[in-house]
């Protein structure tokens, strides 16, 4: 093979496919064709299931994890505590210990918040003197009650459900609290606005400074 | 004939490449492009190139799993010889690569080489920035630390703004209910088959198109662009004024290549690798997360929005970016390629460059989130403290206590969320400072319900003495008045109403 072969010319594929336009070979090609798209669609079902595994679920990804003796929590006090996350596989290592943070208000009434903050789920810290929580992305401030201060959030922090049993308190936790799951339906409730500017708001209905 | 020559014509005569090779690197083009500003194109695929290579052999180690992938990032660092070399390699040159393509980007665009017949060029282009853009974030994650972790966290929290579908899109990217093993999977295969498979194909065609179509020629103003006309226009142009591609213009992107590359490891050689930062534990919440570079612009824009228009700009303005990029070419697909005659194209280029310099140079002080350690760290300068009463001083005590100086700086220091106090008294009366402590407002909480009333008292007369000397406190007029018991002073430039307080 001292010569490289010459391609067809482009004229001479031209009549090649005309000749075989209408034949039992290019039936026969087409049919071929059809049962490849057949079979890519059946093909294309499990695959589509197996990446929208995670959404597919027909239960939402939520359980009661107890979060240990309730009478530990102090009243007045806001504790960061943690838990395992209930869906968890062993390789997760330690991004399945989910923080928390437990606030008792008055002895037996509690609330427990998500760490994640409202804006855009960086993770919170409560400053006991100032009874603040303090967002370090973007300047998100809580009050101690989970209601906004200030900053880019648009609410209060999320809130678990709660309950007693056994004298453990149980949080209904599970997944990353952001504004589509449920743990952003509920609304603040009346009791989360701060009492303060409840006797003594600036502006009504709206956070207009008064001053400045 | 020599014993190479004799391989080569082997070869030669089964691959039969030479012809396809020779048509690509000797294609004429005009003289104009053999410029050192056609150089950035090819410095992106060469850093693409650099970005696999070093992407492979850092995969001979790593291990995309939850529970190790921090700590083989430290065996990497540490251990494996040269292993944090390879690992600062990668990283920078992930930030060379998203800022050569950017810089190519805003080339073509003045140069007008989005116009006829290379629109299709430029949106796959289009597309390699995303691509591009989606290789950093992706590889970000992959070092799965701190930064990582929260950053995934804001990620998603985006995603769940989605109306309806938001919690499922949320699920979809984590691969689950909570950032963990399964996200770290599902962005390794992102980062290390999708995307790069996706950037390498449509490098392919791009360069091809480039090939094919020619490089675009320097624009003259003038030189309109008509689709009769412009092939023709441009072949005599290559033809009769042009040179070979190789090695006319190719000396120039083979110089630069090696600049580039060099760049890299002298930056990866004196700047290390990229974290990791401290370790994925979500309960270690005492963390300050950072993007990397190519996204610090984003951190600063997500801080300054408004809450209201937050999810309308994160769900819209991406969308109708991509689109008017998209669209460009077919809106301005002929007529003037100069930038002499586009004011509008050199000042869209000018506008965005200066924002995006301002937006990363902010996010890199963050004056919008309060300094966590500004309250313990922080002492009030003592020339704030001298010759002070009791009572001012134990004010200053309540406003390091309280953490009013993680968001107030006072003499240069704390935090810049709120404005600065050093001279707050001239601003507030002290009926308004009372009134701003305890009810907040213009973006401050109130601190009604943390304050005592002695503490409001104490902080108050602090933040009164907060003046300069040549200048006095502010103060209400009718609080004199009111003092003398509704009598008016008899002058009211009389001094006094600042500078000797009522104590």
């Amino acid at each position: 093979m001292d010569e490289k072969l010459p391609p067809p010319s482009p004229h001479e594929q031209e009549q090649l496919l005309e000749r075989d336009r209408i034949s039992r070979r290019s039936f026969l090609m087409n049919v071929g064709l059809a049962i490849n798209a057949a079979v890519g669609v059946l093909l294309a079902v499990p695959v589509v299931a197996y990446i929208l595994g995670p959404v597919m679920r027909r239960r939402e990804y939520l359980t009661w994890v107890d979060l240990g003796d309730a009478a530990k929590f102090n009243p007045g006090e806001t504790k960061l505590v943690s838990f395992r996350n209930p869906f968890t596989n062993e390789w997760d290592g330690e991004t399945a210990n989910i923080p928390a943070y437990v606030r008792t208000a008055a002895p037996g009434r509690y609330t427990v918040f998500a760490v994640n903050c409202a804006h855009l789920g960086c993770p919170v810290r409560w400053f006991s003197e100032s009874q603040l929580f303090m967002c370090p992305c973007h300047g998100g401030v809580y009050y101690a009650d989970g209601s906004r201060a200030s900053g880019p959030p648009e609410r209060g922090l999320f809130e678990y459900p709660t309950k007693i049993e056994n004298g453990h308190l149980l949080i209904e936790a599970g997944q990353m609290p952001t504004l589509s799951n449920r743990a952003a339906v509920r609304p603040c409730g009346e009791q989360s606005q701060p009492t303060l500017v409840k006797r003594i708001a600036p502006c009504p209905g709206t956070d207009e400074p008064t001053i400045g | 004939m020599p014993w190479y020559r004799r391989t080569y014509d082997w070869l030669e005569r089964r691959l039969q490449l030479e012809g396809p090779i020779k048509d690509a690197v000797l294609h004429p083009v005009p003289k104009s492009t053999a410029s050192w500003w056609y150089v950035f194109g090819s410095a992106s695929a060469v850093l693409l190139v650099l970005q696999v290579v070093t992407g492979i052999l850092l995969a001979l180690v790593y291990s995309p799993s939850a529970s190790h992938a921090w700590n083989i990032l430290q065996v990497l660092n540490q251990q494996v010889p040269l292993g944090w070399f390879l690992r600062a390699m990668h990283g920078w040159g992930s930030n060379f690569m998203v800022a050569v393509v950017v810089i190519h980007m805003a080339q073509v665009f003045l140069f007008g080489a989005y116009k006829f017949p290379r629109e299709l060029t430029w949106i796959i282009g289009v597309f390699l920035l995303l691509l591009t853009l989606g290789m950093a974030f992706t590889g970000q994650v992959l070092r799965f630390d701190q930064d990582a972790y929260w950053g995934l966290a804001i990620g998603a929290s985006i995603l769940g703004r989605v109306p309806w579908i938001g919690g499922q899109l949320v699920h979809l990217m984590l691969g689950g209910p909570i950032i963990n093993g399964a996200t770290l999977t599902r962005f390794f295969a992102l980062h290390v088959f999708i995307l790069p498979g996706t950037l390498l194909v449509l490098t392919v065609l791009h360069v091809w198109m480039v090939v094919k179509l020619g490089i675009n020629e320097w624009p003259m103003p003038g030189r309109l662009v008509r689709r009769e006309t412009y092939i023709q226009e441009y072949n005599e142009l290559a033809h009769k004024d042009g040179l070979p591609f190789f090695p006319g213009a190719a000396w120039k992107d083979a110089y630069f290549a090696a600049a580039i590359l060099l760049a890299v490891a002298i930056c990866a050689a004196i700047f290390g690798p990229y974290g990791p930062t401290g370790t994925p534990d979500p309960t270690v919440i005492n963390t300050v997360p950072r993007p990397d570079p190519p996204f610090l612009w984003i951190y600063t824009v997500l801080s300054y929005l408004p809450p209201e228009m937050e999810t309308p700009f994160l769900l819209i303005v991406p969308p109708i970016a991509i689109a008017v990029l998209l669209g460009l070419p077919f809106v301005a697909g002929v007529g003037e390629k100069s930038w002499w005659r586009r004011p509008v194209a050199v000042f869209t280029v000018m506008f965005l460059a200066v924002c995006w310099a301002s937006f990363t140079h902010l996010a890199t002080s963050t004056p919008w989130s309060p300094k966590m350690n500004a309250w313990s760290g922080s002492p009030i300068p003592t020339a704030f403290l001298e010759h002070r009463t009791p009572l001012e001083r134990q004010g200053a005590n309540v406003f390091q206590e309280k953490q009013c100086r993680n968001c107030h700086s006072i003499g240069g220091s704390g935090g810049e969320r709120g404005p600065a106090l050093d001279d707050v008294a001239t601003r507030l009366t002290e009926d308004q400072l009372i009134r701003q402590v305890l009810l907040g407002g213009g973006n401050m909480p109130a601190y009604g319900s943390t304050l005592s009333p002695p503490e409001t008292t104490a902080l108050v007369r602090f933040l009164n003495t907060l003046h300069p000397n040549y200048q006095p406190a502010a103060s209400d007029a009718s609080r004199a008045v009111a003092e003398q018991g509704g009598v008016p002073p008899a002058s009211t430039v009389e001094p006094g109403n600042g500078q000797h307080k009522t104590q």
